[in-house]
């Protein structure tokens, strides 16, 4: 029984360093001294840090990432809630279906993800020229923006249906029958009990468009990078900490993000 | 409080009849209880007075007003749900405040109504609460004090007790009932336990399959069934299928010939409720007296249920006081069983018999 017990601790505090242990190097490096990692590092140094700030593609990247995964996490707002709540509250036909045909985008691969955006974004190009309108879409950030809702939308649906399980709309009821309004009752009753699920949702599909390359690779224009697009581009010219500390600046970034978002909400309460 | 007033009230679902053409009045001030086994029509009733069902056909009037096209949050009707539906993301005193605010209720006045709201439902000092730190029987007093704070024209009940354990509901019941006198507040409950509806009512509707089976006091549909299905579902009886041949006279399926108060005539069926039936020699001198084999025995603590087969087909079961002195049957016994002749309740058997669906 003891034996039993140590083996699941063991199990469980394995898997969280195997997690860490990446996360524990990259940090680690950002501060070495030497150009070329090497083990001992011959000192420590904050340069690292210092050469970001110099570099111009990291910090129009940096822009750009942030402005995508806002306005995209904006939009898969938008669209994810009202998805489920028809998912959560309503009846009809192909429910089900539709519930999991959201989820898409979080199995499909990001290269066929991209692939097929870029294509929808030259076929709508086309259409425009059609029209004899000739509004650039291939490359432009609208397109690159509504490529990312993609990445999105599965992850609002999921935790605000999520947190709409257990509720079966007699709170609604309630709410009406004590005199208000259906609009009203969205405001003062249905949004405030999925809450959690907004934010946690929002959360998350910031974190997956922010780190998101794979797709993003196919629908950059030119002098447009994220912050993903710049660091492989760093990497093809050379491995210094620059990168590490890039690294650690985002790890940063993402923690304090859902260490916000956790006293609002408990996450794994959630999720 | 106001009188509620249902004519002709009926909900169709496509081909499927939900409800036909209920009419019941509720008067000012009166504790009425719709009861029915499940999908007999009692919560789709509720509903429609609630205003989340549109009926297809008759009419609701609440007091003056006629409420039958009234969307819910112009009813001014005060539920309580089966499953409290607290509002989760609100404390105990917001949930009692959410209606007054609707009402634009001035602030000072909001926090008095909750604060008289919380003392009825005996929850003073409840108030900065969330619902889910409460137990379950604590939330279903906020429930009810959330509904009482709108002063609403009628009190609605949708199996308000179903949620809580044996020994709490009957409690709340007493609680719920004095309330209810002490304000009188006029209000329609839906239950399909019968005890509950019982003890909780001031008259009763049994429901079945949609219709309305009888409406009156619990003496009324004990004693005076106005059918077969009211029989056997207010209170417990045993049936014996037969007919009747001349007036008076009914001859059970298994030969046994029983005088009756009736005049029916062809196919009936014989109900008897089990206190009502004599044994041994209480049985000597009453209007049907049989001789029977004692079956089955079941101790119950006040009284004991004694199951006598008269032949083949027919059993009876008689129960009879726990009393000091009595010589309990045992099984196998031979035994006289009897019940005087008003104590036998005849229904015709119609073609398609008035029995319920579950």
């Amino acid at each position: 029984m003891t034996l039993r017990r140590f083996a699941l601790d063991a199990a469980a505090i394995g898997s969280l360093g195997f997690i860490l242990l990446p996360l524990f190097f990259v940090i680690w490096l950002a501060f070495f001294r030497d150009e070329i990692p090497t083990f001992p590092p011959s000192g420590y140094t904050l340069a690292w840090f210092r050469a970001i700030a110099d570099n111009q593609s990291f910090l129009s990247g940096l822009i750009t990432s942030v402005q995508v995964a806002v306005t995209a996490t904006l939009l898969g707002l938008a669209l994810g809630v009202p998805a489920a709540l028809a998912i959560a509250r309503r009846k009809f036909t192909g429910q089900a279906a539709i519930a999991t045909w959201l989820l898409l985008p979080l199995v499909v691969p990001g290269v066929v993800l991209g692939t097929a955006s870029y294509v929808t974004h030259v076929e709508a190009e086309i259409l425009t020229y059609g029209a004899g309108l000739e509004i650039p879409i291939i490359g432009s950030l609208a397109a690159l923006i509504a490529a990312h809702v993609l990445l999105v939308i599965p992850w609002t649906v999921r935790l605000v249906t999520a947190s709409l399980a257990g509720s079966d709309g007699t709170i609604e009821e309630a709410a009406q029958n004590l005199g208000a309004t259906p609009w009203v009752t969205f405001w003062r009753v249905t949004l405030p009990s999925i809450r959690p699920g907004i934010v946690a949702g929002a959360l998350f599909g910031f974190v997956s468009s922010f780190g998101n390359l794979e797709m993003s690779l196919f629908l950059v224009g030119p002098g447009r990078t994220t912050l993903p697009i710049a660091i492989l581009q760093y990497l093809e010219w050379k491995i210094d900490p620059t990168i590490a500390a890039v690294s650690v600046l985002q790890i940063a970034l993402i923690a304090a993000l859902l260490l916000i978002t956790d006293r609002y909400v408990k996450l794994a309460r959630v999720v | 409080m106001a009188e509620l007033k249902l004519s002709g009230l009926a909900k169709h679902y496509g081909e499927v009849v939900a409800v036909r053409e209920v009419s019941i009045d509720v008067a000012d001030g009166e504790f009425l209880v719709l009861l029915g086994p499940s999908g007999c029509g009692k919560t789709t009733t509720l509903r429609m007075v609630a205003g989340f069902i549109r009926p297809t056909k008759g009419r609701i009037d609440l007091g003056p007003r006629d409420i039958t096209t009234l969307p819910p949050w112009k009813r001014n009707t005060g539920l309580v749900f089966q499953s409290y539906a607290l509002f989760p993301h609100l404390t105990v005193a917001q949930n009692v405040a959410f209606g007054l605010e609707m009402r634009k209720t001035p602030r000072a006045e909001i926090e008095t109504r909750v604060e008289e709201a919380l003392k009825l439902a005996r929850l003073g000092g409840y108030g900065a609460r969330l619902p889910r730190e409460m137990s379950g029987g604590q939330q279903q007093r906020v429930a009810l004090a959330r509904a009482l704070a709108i002063r609403p024209d009628v009190l609605l009940l949708d199996e308000p007790l179903s949620n809580l354990d044996a020994k709490l509901r009957t409690e709340v019941r007493v609680e719920i009932r004095e309330l209810q006198k002490k304000l009188g507040l006029t209000t329609m409950m839906v239950t399909h336990d019968q005890e509950e509806a019982l003890t909780m009512a001031d008259r009763l509707v049994v429901m079945s399959d949609g219709e309305v089976r009888q409406i009156g006091t619990q003496r009324d549909l004990y004693e005076r069934p106005a059918d077969r299905f009211v029989a056997g579902f207010v209170g417990r009886s045993t049936a014996i299928e037969g007919r009747m041949e001349g007036a008076g006279r009914f001859v059970s399926d298994g030969g046994l010939v029983v005088s009756a108060a009736s005049a029916a005539t062809g196919p009936a069926t014989l109900t008897l409720r089990p206190e009502r039936l004599r044994l041994g020699g209480d049985a000597d001198g009453l209007g049907n007296a049989f001789k029977g084999k004692v079956e089955f025995v079941s101790y119950l603590g006040s009284a004991i249920d004694v199951h006598v087969r008269l032949n083949a087909a027919d059993h009876v079961v008689a129960q009879i006081a726990n009393r000091d002195g009595l010589a309990e049957p045992v099984v196998g016994d031979e035994i006289a069983v009897g019940w005087p002749v008003e104590a036998g309740l005849i229904f015709e058997r119609k073609a398609a018999p008035g029995t319920a669906r579950a």
